[in-house]
């Protein structure tokens, strides 16, 4: 990845902030123009909870090659107390055993390493609360 | 608007043609479809292929193509969406035909994706890099997630999953051109490897090379190339929410039910006048919440279609009677010309041992993505 693009994406990535249309209250994750919801333009910055729980996942056993040594993997769509919706890996506990309703937090993590001279990308990865 | 038929198709070996490249692949079903209608001259082209950058490092493939047909000269537009790439291709050639600005027009796909390229990657443009692709899932994985969301919400299982894959290869087994040409059990699908949990090696389609062309005229000129030309009633397309994780139901496909809905507006038909359908599985969820976003079941009911036999050949609505993505083969931008071609054949009285009887209206639906563009094309006899 080309630094300019990961370094463009380090607010939405790396601090969670989103738009909160003014017109309809829906929190947009990553921030838009336009609300998908009413089509509405004005928006504040907000930033979302570091939690959320599963709505739907899949465990990846063919990896994209960038992530072949930590397959099978856990990744799902996690959807925030503020009601966005993002897509995440889950870590730090059995694959097999993440599903529909589950509570999690998300945590600051690396999420890939491009090559032996590539930049470390950084991102969220959600974890079980237990 | 002018009504627009097809008066001739041609197409390539659906499969691993390692001694074939993208100009030859497009160039053989081109000249197919040519020669079929007897026609040495054309107005336009159109070129369904997702990425021969990718793919192949070829970029800029439309005069590429028209040179290599021997159609110098001829404009020529490469079109692009996705695994929709075909179907859209038609539906630009379909526009072109209809307002008057030309007679004779070529719709085609091609993509050669067995050429040393990183499918898995490649494939993944088609998902949304900034907030899908960056965390690591494939295209296998979102409709894997797609697929668990059917099951938590409807109480789909595993064994529907396979019932499709069972059946699209029981029909692909009867199709010369399909990538696969061979039928599979259940225990067989259920026993494959685990790409994305919990779709299996044979809940997928293969990666496939191969093209396929059709030649649309306007109705009134069509008994000039064919004795028995296809009749394009209407065309649907529409877009979605690029990422999975906006729709607010994972498991219901808006663009297909968006294009669907437009296209039995245009055709002013409804589903259950529909005898015949190609529809886009992908995935074997795909089939499932393509059949009721098409309407052809009711909301959550998709999955007992392919168990029950409905869609089976000889059932209420044989779908995929070619052996569908699955069976046939899926060169991304070939396949929404593909499975225009198969309800041409169906149409026509041509598919053989895949015959519906009586066929006289067909349905075609392709996509592009997770689902975030979708195009539906309504054929009849003439």
């Amino acid at each position: 990845m080309p630094s300019p693009r990961y370094w463009r994406e380090i607010p939405t990535r790396l601090r969670l902030e989103a738009g909160r249309c003014l017109d309809c209250q829906k929190v947009v994750y990553p921030a838009r123009k336009i609300c998908p919801g009413c089509g509405g333009a004005r928006f504040e910055a907000t930033r979302l909870s570091r939690e959320g729980k599963v709505i739907t996942s899949t465990v990846v056993h063919i990896a994209p090659s960038e992530f072949q040594m930590e397959a099978p993997y856990a990744i799902a769509i996690v959807e925030t107390p503020e009601g966005a919706r993002l897509m995440v890996q889950v870590v730090d506990c059995e694959p097999n055993d993440v599903g529909p309703g589950m509570a999690v937090a998300l945590e600051f993590r690396r999420i890939r390493k491009e090559g032996k001279s590539g930049i470390l990308c950084y991102g969220h990865k959600a974890v079980p609360v237990r | 608007m002018r009504d627009v038929a097809i008066v001739a198709a041609g197409m390539t070996q659906f499969g691993e043609l390692w001694e074939l490249s993208l100009r030859d692949l497009f160039v053989e079903a081109a000249l197919e479809a040519l020669r079929n209608a007897r026609v040495d001259h054309l107005d336009a082209i159109y070129v369904g292929n997702m990425s021969g950058g990718q793919f192949v490092g070829q970029e800029h493939v439309g005069p590429l193509m028209a040179d290599h047909l021997g159609m110098r000269g001829v404009p020529t537009t490469r079109v692009e969406s996705a695994c929709a790439s075909g179907g859209v291709a038609l539906r630009s050639a379909f526009f072109e035909v209809a307002s008057g600005m030309s007679d004779l027009v070529l719709a085609a796909g091609v993509e050669k994706m067995n050429d040393g390229a990183d499918v898995t990657n490649v494939l993944a443009t088609a998902a949304d890099q900034e907030t899908e692709v960056y965390h690591g899932i494939t295209f296998p994985g979102l409709y894997a997630m797609i697929a668990r969301a059917h099951m938590q919400a409807h109480g789909t299982t595993l064994e529907d999953l396979a019932a499709v894959s069972v059946k699209n290869h029981r029909h692909g087994a009867m199709n010369p051109k399909a990538q696969f040409r061979q039928e599979v059990t259940m225990e067989q699908v259920m026993a494959s490897s685990l790409v994305a949990d919990p779709l299996r090696l044979l809940h997928c389609s293969p990666v496939s090379d191969g093209a396929a062309a059709v030649l649309l005229c306007p109705l009134s000129r069509a008994r000039e190339f064919t004795d028995r030309p296809v009749k394009i009633r209407a065309s649907g397309f529409a877009t979605g929410s690029m990422a999975l994780a906006d729709r607010p139901d994972p498991a219901f496909l808006d663009a297909v039910s968006l294009a669907s809905g437009r296209a039995y507006e245009m055709a002013h038909l409804g589903p259950a006048q529909i005898d015949v359908a190609e529809v886009h599985d992908c995935f074997a969820i795909a089939e499932i919440c393509v059949l009721e976003a098409l309407c052809f079941t009711e909301r959550g009911r998709g999955a007992q279609a392919a168990r029950t036999g409905e869609t089976t050949l000889g059932g209420r609505l044989p779908v995929n009677t070619s052996g569908g993505l699955k069976s046939k083969g899926h060169p991304v931008g070939a396949t929404g010309v593909a499975q225009v071609i198969e309800i041409f054949e169906q149409l026509r009285g041509e598919a053989g041992d895949r015959q519906v009887k009586d066929a006289a209206v067909g349905l075609a639906q392709n996509m592009g993505g997770s689902g975030a563009s979708s195009v539906v094309h309504i054929f009849e006899r003439v």
